[in-house]
């Protein structure tokens, strides 16, 4: 894991002293990050990198994963798909099941820390804890709640309500609360396997390992197979432009342990996939961030054709690859880049299909767009920033709210 | 002779996490009833917010308000308006809403049709909490000043430039009160109050503070027997 000490060449020295700063107002306090997954997925890939770095600093920082069966991630996958706005059949059993598992989870777990960090809704109801032991607790909400289905929402507002703040994405997600909610916008990790700069020997024999040709440009679309992420929508504006371009998509990702449908939406991908030579189906194992990291560099555009995004950090690794990407104006993915000046935000397939074209054809604006998208992401979303803006939120809940904290 | 000071230069620097309201406006008048009674965190969020986030951009983007009028509602007159509102001219964040309430007023009364954006383009009102964080970082002449200032941060340039004109001694920055009250250095204080902060980026704000330095500590060298 790199050291704190690593990151300064990459972000500068001011941004590190700030971090010692805001640490020594912090030694020796414990924070205990509470997720569902250990492995796949934006949480466990930032609390990976972000854990070690909040002890470097002298915070006693934890992680712990809930436990359940395959009924409780059912149930919770309809929760995130409903709290993302659609519509699902959720029946009094299932909160059922939701209810019981975080309370055996309640049984075994230790929530004594100075501060309790919960990330999602899969582990949200452990609040209930928190009357007993009189500590802080956050919530952080990764995913986008700005239409949020009210049956799930009503049923997990009362918990969120029990903690002293809460923590969204975007401006868009926030909701009317009695407790404060803060704006923190997650990030990458510029030297983690995933986006750490490759030679191109390295990117070479990447590709060459996966089997992946490198005759003609490629397209790629690096997410989860999940509806949400649209990979059909992806294969659909491909082949509008076919015609006219020459060259190859590919759709990778891996899958993560909480979610249930990925194999299926993956075989109906397969399935449409399987007529067109040009399009590659690459599903990988979700540790593999290296792969991930040369796909990414080797390609010429980055799609993220998603209907719903939480902040989309996939589309953040891009950018910071200088890569143009070519995205969909939902969930953080506006926050991140200006339309036509940082990146490309679509809203339809045509829109897609339409700017893959402009940016093959047209080579030189596409690095433009990469270039003033890196230093963007270099500016607002690397992990300093988060790391920074988490200790800020620790330290503001030690005084009463005010807009004005002197420290 | 360099003149020592008998209260150095602490410097400090302001870090802010953003808040959010969950209020929203769809349209101009929304947005007009909002504006008038939010607090002032709101206000400065919105139109201060930016020179840490878009440190490399310049022009930067004025203010949220003018961003949202332009591009979501496209109502490019009173975005234009808005834009122009001079930063610099006001010493209260209450002034500078003022300010724009009345531009939006003016523009009201002579247009009546209501634009309304679609879903998901709302503006989002959104609070800064700000926090002000001593660092080891102090000065007792212009060399040491000039010596810290190389190496803080720029949020704590930022917090002296920028903020401490909206606080009292109202629209003057610390720098220059500290170069004019400490050191008797009036003309250095006012060449650095006459600097608009708001056009320019804070690196290349602090260069320019450098080189008045630099210029004034090498005439006080040839002064020197």
């Amino acid at each position: 894991m790199p050291r704190l000490e690593e990151y300064r060449s990459i972000v500068g020295t001011d941004t590190l002293e700030e971090l010692y700063l805001l640490s020594r107002l912090l030694q020796g306090k414990t924070v205990l990050n509470v997720n569902s997954t250990a492995i796949g997925g934006g949480v466990a890939e930032i609390l990976s990198r972000m854990v070690p770095l909040l002890c470097e600093l002298g915070v006693q920082a934890g992680w712990e994963v809930i436990k359940g069966g395959e009924a409780f991630y059912a149930v919770t996958k309809k929760f995130h798909n409903a709290l993302h706005g659609d519509a699902q059949e959720i029946l009094p059993r299932d909160y059922q099941v939701y209810v019981d598992t975080v309370d055996q989870n309640l049984m075994q777990m230790k929530l004594d820390a100075d501060i309790v960090f919960i990330h999602d809704p899969q582990p949200a109801a452990l609040v209930k804890k928190r009357r007993e032991l009189k500590n802080f607790w956050l919530w952080r909400c990764h995913i986008d709640l700005s239409r949020p289905d009210p049956h799930v929402w009503d049923f997990l507002r009362p918990y969120v309500e029990q903690y002293n703040m809460c923590v969204f994405s975007a401006p868009s997600f926030a909701q009317t609360l009695p407790i404060p909610q803060v704006l923190i916008s997650p990030s990458i990790d510029p030297l983690s396997d995933k986006n750490r700069d490759l030679r191109e020997e390295e990117i070479r024999t990447i590709l060459e390992r996966l089997k992946i040709p490198t005759d003609k440009p490629l397209v790629t679309q690096v997410s989860r197979f999940d509806r949400i992420k649209d990979p059909l929508g992806v294969i659909e504006a491909f082949q509008r432009v076919k015609p006219y371009v020459e060259a190859r998509l590919l759709l990778v990702g891996g899958s993560a342990d909480d979610d249930p449908e990925g194999a299926q939406v993956l075989s109906e991908v397969q399935e449409r996939a399987r007529e067109d030579a040009d399009i590659l189906v690459l599903p990988l194992p979700p540790t593999s961030h290296v792969e991930i990291n040369a796909i990414q560099r080797a390609s010429a555009v980055i799609l993220q054709k998603s209907l719903r995004e939480g902040f989309g950090l996939t589309v953040t690794e891009a950018l910071w690859k200088e890569k143009p990407v070519i995205a969909s104006a939902v969930g953080g993915i506006p926050l991140q880049m200006t339309h036509k000046h940082s990146g490309i935000l679509t809203h339809t397939v045509d829109g897609a299909a339409y700017w893959i074209k402009q940016l093959l054809n047209e080579p030189e604006y596409a690095k433009k767009l990469g270039e003033n998208g890196k230093e963007y992401v270099r500016q607002n979303f690397l992990l300093t920033r988060h790391l920074r803006d988490y200790l800020l939120t620790f330290i503001s809940l030690y005084h009463h709210p005010s807009d004005f904290i002197h420290l | 002779m360099i003149t020592r000071a008998s209260e150095p230069f602490r410097f400090f620097t302001r870090l802010s996490l953003t808040a959010l309201t969950g209020i929203k406006a769809k349209n101009l008048k929304e947005l007009l009833e909002h504006l008038k009674v939010v607090p002032d965190a709101v206000i400065y969020e919105h139109t201060h917010r930016f020179l840490q986030q878009h440190q490399h951009l310049v022009p930067e983007p004025p203010n949220d308000f003018s961003y949202w009028v332009t591009h979501m509602l496209q109502d490019e007159m009173l975005g234009e308006r808005l834009a122009a509102i001079d930063t610099i001219r006001f010493n209260s964040l209450n002034d500078f809403r003022n300010a724009i309430v009345s531009a939006i007023e003016n523009h009201l009364k002579k247009n009546s049709n209501l634009r309304q954006v679609p879903e998901g383009k709302e503006f989002h009102f959104m609070r800064a909490i700000r926090f002000s964080i001593p660092t080891q970082h102090h000065a007792y002449n212009l060399t040491e000043f000039l010596d810290c200032l190389k190496k803080v941060s720029i949020s704590s340039l930022y917090l002296h430039v920028f903020e401490a004109r909206l606080r009292p001694p109202l629209g003057i920055n610390d720098f220059s009160h500290w170069f004019e009250t400490e050191l008797d250095e009036k003309t250095l204080a006012e060449k650095v109050a006459k600097l608009d902060p708001y056009t320019q980026t804070l690196e290349g704000l602090r260069s320019k503070i450098i080189g008045f330095i630099e210029g004034r500590l090498k005439d006080l060298s040839h002064a020197t027997p």
